[in-house]
């Protein structure tokens, strides 16, 4: 089965949502690769020793959505071997034979349900035939068990790891060919499979990026510009050389040239780059520093004067017409009641626990690198183009991440690391500091969105008007801050307008977990939810009856986007599935029944985005110093037929709704160019005791499986801020909570 | 001037300045990978390790401050992995990407060596000062709980 665009354009479409799942078309097509993508053999990701124990090869990268578990469990059920005997091996970037190696976009289930699972089919039937030929009996009258196959009419059985020599030597079949296992036969898919590092997690062994240790290895830091694309002029690396520990220092030109849009992966930011036999030595003689800066153009931007300027474009003429239906103006201004609002949400940062760093090695014109990237064939392209080198002297081990909710996805790190290590020609690990990390990173982009709707005298939706104001060049919005002009409600509404103005951002930003959904669909939910209050109506009651409104004919095309948000797959967006999630949470959190206390609510949201659908719901309570806190949250999730690996979907729902619980507070802001946040402090992560007990549903219908890195997380934070409305009739139209007067307990 | 410092149990030798943080002594001298880096100021708890039993931020604590007591870091927990906290872990599939948990470990283990039956909101307490990015808290409270009992049990 060949894995090129096309075919997984068509597995999107098996999954019942069309093309997209909010991928990057440029990432996706880097992670593609050139020329012809590859046949997938079972030779390439199975190995079974002579004693039966089978090695499956994990293709993608970890970062705690267990895809080191999920893609093996495919390939294990349909070669038929126990969970048990198992052991799975992290592959090397090597997309010639492992085929796409990209974990993002909540892609991987989607993009490896289908081929993982005919990899195992094709593995079994090669033991298959090999016992077979050996016996010297139809295949056909061969059928396999737990790791064996078996004849039979002649009693006759033998181990995988017997066949396993015979086997590898035939030629592998056509994947398209295999026939799949009935899912009711199922033994690993479906049954919760522990993670395969959790065991080497809980008793600390050296897992991850950070832990990398090669021999001669010297350690690193860099001290980036304070302004992003700013450049040095002047440091006193003479006297930093002279500290304790210190080997190497120097200044990095950098790569990024400052304008209006900062390109994905725009390159090496320029810094000093201090080398010393351990990191804390490093550390010590950055804080003696002396770098006289030139700052460049990004000295006079703020956040301040971000918000002013959006408020000017609100009030302007959009500068775009993303997608427009239906006689908006018209049905306005003959609605019974119109609700107009404007939305703000900030910068965030992405803040992975463990912070951004690699280790490279440069020999002999060569480099090897153990990354934490989730888009590795991205990085290796970045550090041939920025070293001067052929791809293919580069070898590239895929090392765990702690965390990359996106954040992975760009390579940075690993260009800083390599470019070190050939300039010292020695092994060399690069790591951020918290404070380099939040101060460095590719933010997910704020925005302000003026909205206006309107309701006739049934209280039914009748317009949908919005101006996105974003950043950008005014032709393509920066990464990570764009939507889909075909994301809910759009298609929707009898009538429909999406605008959309952008003004310049010299800044470094990039997908966050959901991207363009972690945001918008706060602004969306929240809006319904004033529009179903002004209509008097429940908003689980509005919503239902809009989505049984889909408008016809209804199509989006690649176009129909503001940035690189590619539009959603939401021109298939299912209503009835999206409904399904509704009245499952409806049902299991006792909407219907909720109680009407004072500073006490419950808020409603549902999403769809990555292919999966989630409905999620909040109860909360306000207390007079409008301290919230979050009492129970329900969710209910609908990413089709099968789930892979229940205990760790559960995970990533509770995680889904912890993280979006998070953003709620979070806030990058920028003064005279520099980044004012720099640690947790001041860019909070929930903490336990603000953790409320979640319940995670599934709703099975009758579609592939889908992912669940993402659409878990967007229907969290207007589920919140519809709740805390429910309690005190407060409507929060600014993120983050603080700057709506609001504030966790 | 070498320091003694005592690690799960064995004595070693570093010669490093006294005011370096226990922390990288442990990962980048000794070769103790298990404890992490998270924020180098004490607010994420992913370098929490256990000093004479308290759980306490090695990212904070200065070498030269701990040489005369008992520093017990995730590996030195148990041989293979029996000890209640990191069984109970285990069993619930706690990790998500994994890097906090060591730390959410030796905070969990210093609770119940004080608190052997905590409530919910005693184990909030105690583990406030741990974060995690991937939302693995629910579990951690129910490993706890686990935890808890299985030790109960065994005694």
């Amino acid at each position: 089965m060949r894995i090129d665009r096309r075919s997984f354009l068509q597995l999107g479409a098996l999954a019942g949502g069309g093309l997209a799942l909010n991928l990057y078309s440029s990432s996706l097509a880097v992670a593609q690769g050139p020329g012809a993508p590859p046949d997938l053999t079972p030779q390439a990701f199975i190995k079974i020793a002579p004693d039966g124990i089978v090695t499956i090869m994990a293709r993608a990268s970890e970062t705690g959505q267990g895809m080191r578990n999920m893609l093996p469990m495919l390939i294990a059920e349909e070669l038929d071997v126990d969970w048990k005997d198992v052991r799975v091996q992290q592959a090397d970037l090597n997309e010639k034979i492992y085929g796409i190696q990209f974990s993002g976009g909540s892609a991987n289930t989607p993009m490896g349900w289908e081929p993982m699972r005919r990899v195992g089919a094709a593995g079994r039937l090669l033991l298959l035939t090999a016992a077979a030929q050996t016996w010297g009996v139809p295949a056909a009258e061969c059928t396999t068990n737990s790791g064996r196959v078996l004849h039979a009419a002649s009693g006759r059985s033998a181990g995988y790891g017997e066949l396993a020599a015979k086997a590898a030597a035939l030629p592998a079949p056509a994947l398209s060919s295999m026939k799949l296992k009935d899912p009711k036969d199922y033994r690993i898919i479906g049954h919760s499979q522990a993670g395969v590092d959790t065991h080497g997690i809980v008793t600390g062994k050296p897992l991850f990026g950070i832990d990398v240790q090669v021999p001669g290895m010297l350690y690193a830091c860099i001290q980036k510009s304070p302004v992003f694309a700013g450049k040095v002029k002047t440091a006193n690396l003479d006297a930093i050389k002279t500290l304790p520990g210190v080997r190497h220092a120097m200044v990095i030109d950098g790569g990024i040239t400052p304008a209006a849009l900062t390109p994905w992966e725009p390159g090496m930011e320029a810094g000093i780059a201090i080398v010393a036999d351990t990191w804390w030595q490093a550390q010590q003689a950055r804080k003696q520093l002396k770098v006289d800066w030139e700052l460049g153009p990004a000295v006079s931007q703020s956040s301040e004067g971000f918000v002013k300027r959006a408020e000017e474009l609100l009030n302007a003429e959009p500068a775009t017409t993303v997608r427009k239906y239906g006689d908006v103006e018209g049905a306005l201004k003959s609605s019974a009641k119109t609700v107009e609002a404007t939305y703000h949400f900030p910068f965030i940062a992405h803040a992975t626990m463990e912070p951004q760093g690699c280790t490279a090695h440069w020999k002999d014109g060569k480099l090897e690198m153990w990354t934490t990237s989730t888009l590795p064939i991205d990085g290796r392209g970045l550090v041939a183009r920025t070293l001067g080198i052929k791809e293919s002297d580069i070898t590239t081990h895929m090392v765990r991440g702690g965390g990359s909710f996106g954040r992975r996805l760009q390579n940075d790190y690993a260009v800083e690391a390599a470019w070190i290590s050939k300039q010292i020609g020695a092994p060399v690990k690069l790591l951020w500091s918290r404070e380099d990390d939040i101060g460095h990173d590719p933010f997910r982009p704020g925005a302000t969105i003026g909205l206006k709707g309107g309701v006739d005298a049934q209280g039914k939706l009748t317009a949908w008007r919005h101006h996105f104001v974003t950043f950008g060049d005014g032709k393509h919005a920066t990464s990570g801050g764009g939507i889909g002009a075909d994301s809910y409600p759009a298609g929707f509404p009898p009538s429909y307008a999406l605008y959309t103005s952008m003004q310049p951002l010299t800044q470094r930003t990039g997908a966050l977990r959901a991207p363009g959904d972690n945001a918008y669909c706060w602004v969306a939910q929240s809006f319904l939810d004033e529009m179903a209050h002004a209509a008097g109506r429940d908003p689980l009651e509005f919503q239902l009856e809009l989505l049984s409104n889909k408008q016809s004919p209804w199509a989006s095309s690649q176009g129909d986007a503001v940035g690189d948000h590619e539009p959603t797959g939401q021109s298939v967006l299912i209503p009835e599935r999206f409904k399904g999630v509704l009245e499952l949470v409806a049902e299991k959190s006792g909407w219907a029944k909720r109680s009407k206390t004072p500073g006490r609510g419950m808020g409603m949201a549902a999403w769809f985005c990555h292919l999966g659908y989630f409905a999620e719901v909040a109860e909360v309570s306000v207390d007079a110093n409008n301290k919230v806190t979050v009492h129970r949250v329900w969710a209910a999730g609908d990413v089709g037929s099968q789930i892979i690996n229940p205990q760790a979907a559960e995970s990533m729902g509770f995680g889904g709704v912890i993280d979006g619980m998070s953003a709620l507070a979070q806030e990058i802001t920028i003064s005279e160019g520099r980044v004012e946040q720099s640690n947790f402090h001041n860019h909070p992560l929930l903490r336990m005791r603000q953790v409320p007990p979640i319940e995670v549903y599934w709703k099975r219908t009758d579609y592939a499986p889908t992912g669940l890195g993402e659409p878990t997380l967007p229907p969290i934070l207007p589920a919140v801020t519809n709740a805390i409305f429910a309690a005190t009739g407060k409507r929060i139209r600014t993120l983050p909570l603080q700057k709506s007067g609001f504030n966790w307990a | 001037m070498p320091l003694k410092l005592t690690i799960n149990n064995v004595v070693k030798t570093v010669d490093v300045a006294p005011d370096t943080p226990l922390l990288w002594v442990l990962r980048d001298v000794l070769d103790y990978k298990g404890t992490k880096f998270g924020c180098g100021m004490g607010l994420c708890g992913a370098c929490t390790v256990l000093v004479g039993g308290r759980a306490v931020r090695s990212c904070m604590t200065r070498v030269g401050a701990v040489t005369d007591e008992a520093i017990t870091t995730i590996e030195g927990l148990s041989p293979d992995g029996q000890h209640p906290v990191q069984v109970a872990w285990e069993a619930l599939d706690v990790p998500q990407c994994g890097y906090c948990q060591a730390g959410q470990i030796m905070s969990a283990v210093a609770l119940l060596a004080h608190t052997p039956h905590p409530t919910d909101a005693e184990i909030d307490a105690a583990m406030s000062g741990n974060l995690c990015r991937c939302g693995t808290y629910p579990r951690i409270r129910q490993a706890i709980h686990e935890a808890a009992e299985a030790a109960a049990s065994t005694k």
